[in-house]
């Protein structure tokens, strides 16, 4: 069970919509993360750009929970390891398919107003829901 | 100034916002995620108001932006071309919606969760480095 954090849950938000204003704004990228990691493996000119974003989003997510203790977690401990790689493989695979993630098709294409981000959007929301709802309350799996 | 290093500088600095916005909304917790998926669950609305914080921003602001004919120190706007919706795009958006929902990791959080030290991110983000390799596999054999 985690707690309703509705502040820190839109300061969150508006720091994200925030940076990713300021990645077009200043260098004509869109912040989309799986777009970014994966573009990082493609040889190219563009990498610079991708590995300091990347670097950058590591970096303050990772100093504010080591300064932040109210907002450090108990990792999982029961998670199971096959859920967890089998979930990263679709995460990836679906990214590289649909052209992105969260942030790519949800903070950044609905700002675009972008149709296919706001279709691909309320798709992985609802195969996010029904997954989550079947394994936890038909299948019992762990999470 | 040499415009390469400031627009260096601003995609480091903007990643920097984007990963403490992460851990501030406490997205970095796919306990977080899954309790918002889980609508009959104990549920947690806090994602929804990341999300919400993220796209008010992007929504007034993007616009802005791309009214410019450039960016600041770019020499062009890197946006996606596609506005019809295929296939790809809504398959792709099913499978990661069934990644996300197994373990509640999107790519963002996943490496921003890097930083923690801990061993459940590493191991997702190895497994979605393979599952988009996977997918541009695919995606060779089609073309």
């Amino acid at each position: 069970m985690t707690d309703f954090t509705p502040w820190t849950a839109l300061a969150g938000g508006l720091l994200i919509g925030g940076g990713a204003t300021g990645l077009l704004a200043t260098t004509g990228r869109i912040a989309g993360i799986s777009g970014i990691f994966f573009g990082l493996a493609r040889a190219r000119g563009d990498r610079l750009w991708r590995l300091l974003f990347l670097a950058g989003m590591v970096a303050g997510a990772g100093v504010l929970f080591h300064q932040a203790p109210t907002l450090q977690f108990a990792p999982r401990t029961e998670f199971p390891l096959v859920t967890l790689v089998v979930a990263g493989l679709l995460v990836g695979f679906g990214t590289r398919l649909g052209n992105g993630c969260t942030s790519g098709h949800g903070v950044c294409g609905l700002g675009r107003r972008s149709v296919r981000s706001l279709a691909a959007t309320l798709v992985f929301m609802l195969t996010g829901v029904v997954t989550t709802v079947v394994t936890r309350h038909w299948l019992g799996v762990a999470g | 100034m040499n415009p390469h290093i400031v627009s260096s500088a601003a995609a480091l600095f903007c990643g920097t916002l984007f990963g403490a916005g992460l851990t501030l909304s406490a997205m970095v917790n796919p306990e977080k995620v899954l309790n918002f998926l889980d609508v009959l669950g104990h549920w947690d609305p806090s994602l929804a108001l990341v999300m919400g914080g993220a796209v008010a921003v992007t929504l007034v602001a993007f616009p802005l932006v791309l009214r410019r004919p450039r960016p600041w120190f770019g020499a062009r706007f890197h946006l996606p071309q596609k506005s019809t919706l295929d296939a790809r795009l809504l398959i792709g958006a099913a499978f990661f919606g069934v990644g996300w929902g197994l373990a509640g990791y999107c790519p963002g959080p996943a490496l921003a969760a890097l930083s923690f030290g801990r061993l459940e991110p590493l191991v997702f983000v190895l497994a979605m480095a393979v599952g988009s390799w996977i997918a541009g596999r695919v995606q060779q054999q089609q073309a």
